[in-house]
């Protein structure tokens, strides 16, 4: 029972530690380098292959989600998606994925732009701050954990903290 | 032999010939008489026969009232649906059909189709159809949803204009395409989404993405080439404003050398807004334009100081040569986003103890009713026709607004309780005028707002804010009013409260109705004189766009509109946005999360018609 309590201390101690944790030199945080593929669809033709996961270590720091948060309105990302309610380009507050929810996902949707309006972004900021803006991203919908992603602002409220947003849905919703 | 061939190849051209005739002819309906000429090409022509409907604002004075009086307050209880057709594209849907030689006309929203509907037979079916080559990227810079405002005719030509900056020019008879030119540049945030609008042989175009920190101007071009003829900027340097040697504003405020440039913290004007993205109006005999100019960029006013000239500015301009008249700034260092691309009305009207004038009328976006002399830009009157709290009047002497200081954007600082919000008193969707009874019909918003100043980014291709805002009901918690105002009296009459705002044109006829549809989905007919509703009719979506009426071949008068919510304020539908954020589709989303319970998408043309 001690050493399960010791072990429990020491895990917490090392999550906190991420959660803290800010990177000078940045290493690259993710990459398709893995050598999955990043589907778009939920169809494949026969036997499924296990789809490899990308972890983006942006998204269990704070201070890079808060970075993300700066930059998401810094490059003017705000402009169309507002505070994630969205304008000229879809809410991503909701669980309704045009092209998909995961890190490499949005990602991607950053770098290369999509045809239906999203600008790409790809050579034109720096492969790190978009990470952290991936890690942002998924904290408006509530899909990184609350005590990493950022509190309430110092703006006119016009929505909930995303520290407070929960997760709507387990089932991520990817669509073509 | 040779002979045989010769006269069998005759006798089967003949024949083939005898077939063409006898089976391609459709078959008609007794009560259609076709036209047996060939149909008027030119609009001068067109414009004479007041049973159609040649330009989106019904005539170059921007009345929108039709002489058509068959549908009248006495029986228009019993109109009904005669047909509908769908354009297929769940966007919002703000154009005009245009009725010409006896064939219906309508742009859709990106990417921008466009439907020839055939009158003469029953249902109006597909004449032709145009898609033109678009590039899909110009959504991402397209500030209010993907609309369009309606096309225009002239020369035997169908003109319109794309969200991704062609303006294309269709043989109206077959829609092949006779010319088209690229005017705009997505990556610089350039959209068009205005009607043209198509003077003697010149077709005028102006920009839109006041958003993007464009640079804002209006050109002509050759009705029979596509080839640009002159362009007006509305920033910088006079020569590229056009103002030149001819220009004498009424006002001192408006006079000056290379204003354009001076009343801008250095090089801001290059991404300094005033685009047109709204109405013209053209008098033949002063042969002037009038067009007002769009906001300028970014929101933030803190960030731009100055004047900030020739946004928010009415022009009056000579066509021929774009060269300036005069110009008028409504809101000099607009703080509100105050776009004046409304429509002006031009009148000539008996005022109180006077003489005959030439006048425009002009429901502006700052919540007053501007009564302008055309000739000279003197501003006559300017009476409030909604909750104004962002200023306290306009100085007629000086032509300024008096500032609200307790109003003033700041940065890093909440403002709260603007009205009008920043779509205005009235935004792009024109009233209507009957000379019968005196009165515009204008349709109003009734939107307050708490508007936060930020820092601003120029990124070309992308917005251009520097601000947080949210929207709310103004006072009476109606967020729409189509309102009727004595334009001689200068007072509100009567109005119509609506729940959402009220954001379709306007019509007005002489069987002394007036015609308009809401975003909750019902179209209206009102009593022209009193503002009781007669008719309404639900339709399948909320109703952005601009109604219609003409007297079809058959000699009935049928009147049609499109509906299709989305736009600015129905984004929160056509475009999926979530109320969870108030700040959502620029703050009008927190004004309008209701709206999704009373609508669904929708792309139907109705066309009304009595039994």
């Amino acid at each position: 029972m001690r050493n399960a309590l010791l072990l429990a201390s020491c895990l917490l101690a090392a999550a906190a530690c991420r959660r803290e944790q800010r990177e000078i030199v940045h290493s690259p945080a993710a990459s398709h380098a893995s050598g999955g593929i990043v589907r778009l669809s939920e169809l494949q033709p026969g036997q499924p292959t296990p789809e490899v996961e990308v972890r983006n270590a942006s998204e269990e720091k704070a201070y890079d989600i808060n970075e993300g948060k700066r930059l998401f309105a810094a490059y003017n990302c705000s402009g169309c998606h507002s505070h994630g309610g969205g304008g000229i380009g879809p809410a991503l507050m909701d669980n309704y994925w045009v092209y998909g929810s995961h890190p490499e996902n949005i990602h991607d949707t950053i770098v290369e732009g999509r045809p239906n309006g999203m600008p790409s972004f790809g050579g034109k900021i720096p492969d790190y701050q978009i990470w952290e803006i991936v890690a942002y991203v998924r904290s408006l919908s509530g899909l990184v954990n609350p005590t990493v992603a950022p509190s309430r602002d110092d703006h006119m409220q016009v929505k909930v903290a995303e520290q407070s947003k929960k997760e709507e849905s387990t089932e991520e919703k990817k669509k073509p | 032999m040779r002979t045989w061939v010769a006269c069998s190849l005759v006798l089967m051209t003949a024949f083939a010939g005898c077939n063409r005739a006898n089976s391609t002819r459709p078959k008609q309906l007794p009560y259609i008489q076709r036209y047996t000429s060939s149909p008027a090409t030119s609009l001068a022509s067109v414009l004479a026969d007041d049973g159609q409907w040649v330009m989106a604002p019904k005539d170059y004075a921007n009345t929108r009232f039709s002489s058509l009086d068959q549908i009248n307050t006495k029986n228009v209880g019993n109109l009904q649906a005669a047909w509908t057709f769908s354009t297929g594209i769940l966007r919002g849907h703000e154009a005009a059909p245009l009725i010409v030689n006896n064939t219906m006309y309508i742009v859709g929203p990106f990417p921008n189709p466009v439907f020839a509907l055939d009158l003469t037979r029953p249902g109006g079916p597909l004449k032709w159809q145009y898609k033109p080559a678009v590039i899909s990227g110009a959504k991402g810079v397209a500030c209010c949803d993907w609309v369009n405002r309606g096309a225009a005719f002239g020369d035997g030509k169908i003109v319109f204009n794309t969200l991704d900056n062609q303006t294309i020019a269709l043989d109206a008879n077959t829609g092949a395409e006779v010319w088209k030119t690229t005017l705009g540049d997505i990556n610089q945030g350039e959209t068009i989404t205005m009607a043209p609008l198509i003077v003697k042989d010149k077709v005028l175009v102006g920009n839109a993405g006041g958003e993007f920190g464009v640079r804002g101007w209006l050109q002509a071009l050759d009705l029979k080439t596509g080839k640009p003829v002159w362009k007006a900027f509305h920033t910088g340097p006079d020569t590229d404003c056009l103002i030149g040697p001819d220009f004498k504003p009424f006002y001192p405020l408006d006079a000056g050398k290379d204003l354009g440039v001076k009343t801008w913290s250095p090089e801001s004007w290059r991404q300094g807004g005033g685009t047109m993205w709204g109405w013209i109006s053209y008098d033949p005999q002063l042969n002037l334009i009038y067009y007002g100019t769009g906001n300028p960029g970014p929101w933030n006013p803190e960030l731009r100081p100055g004047d900030n000239k020739w946004t928010a500015t009415l022009f009056a301009r000579d066509v021929d040569t774009g060269a300036a008249k005069w110009a008028y700034q409504f809101q000099p260092h607009d703080n509100f986003d105050y776009d004046a691309v409304n429509e002006s009305t031009l009148l000539d009207l008996h005022l109180p103890g006077g003489q005959l004038r030439k006048v425009l009328v002009r429901a502006e976006r700052n919540g007053y009713m501007y009564m302008i002399d055309r000739a000279n830009g003197q501003v006559l009157s300017a009476d409030p026709y909604a909750f104004i709290t962002s200023t306290k009047g306009i100085d007629l002497k000086t032509g300024r607004p008096i500032e609200n200081p307790d109003k003033q954007p700041k940065s890093g600082k909440v403002i709260r309780e603007i009205c009008p919000a920043v779509p205005g008193a009235k935004d792009w969707q024109p009233s209507a005028y009957s000379p019968r009874t005196g009165l515009l019909y204008v349709p109003s918003e009734n939107l307050c707002m708490d508007f936060e100043g930020l820092e601003a980014n120029y990124i070309a291709g992308t917005p251009y804010l520097g601000a947080n805002i949210r929207y709310y009901a103004g006072p009476g918690g109606n967020r729409g009013e189509l309102l009727a105002w004595d334009v001689v009296h200068r007072k509100k009459v009567w109005g119509v409260k609506e729940r959402f705002p009220t954001y379709s044109g306007a019509v007005a006829t002489a069987g002394d109705l007036v015609f308009y549809g809401t975003m909750d989905g019902w179209f209206k007919a009102l009593d022209a004189r009193s503002g009781d509703t007669l008719w309404k009719f639900k339709t399948d979506s909320g109703i952005i766009s601009q109604p219609v009426t003409w007297r079809g071949p058959d000699g009935k008068q049928y009147v049609a509109v499109l509906t299709g919510v989305g736009g600015w304020p129905g984004a929160i539908v056509s475009g999926d946005l979530d109320p969870r954020d108030a700040g959502a589709g620029d703050g009008f989303v927190s004004a309008m999360s209701d709206l999704p319970k009373f609508t669904e998408k929708g792309s139907t043309l109705y066309v009304f018609a009595l039994p």
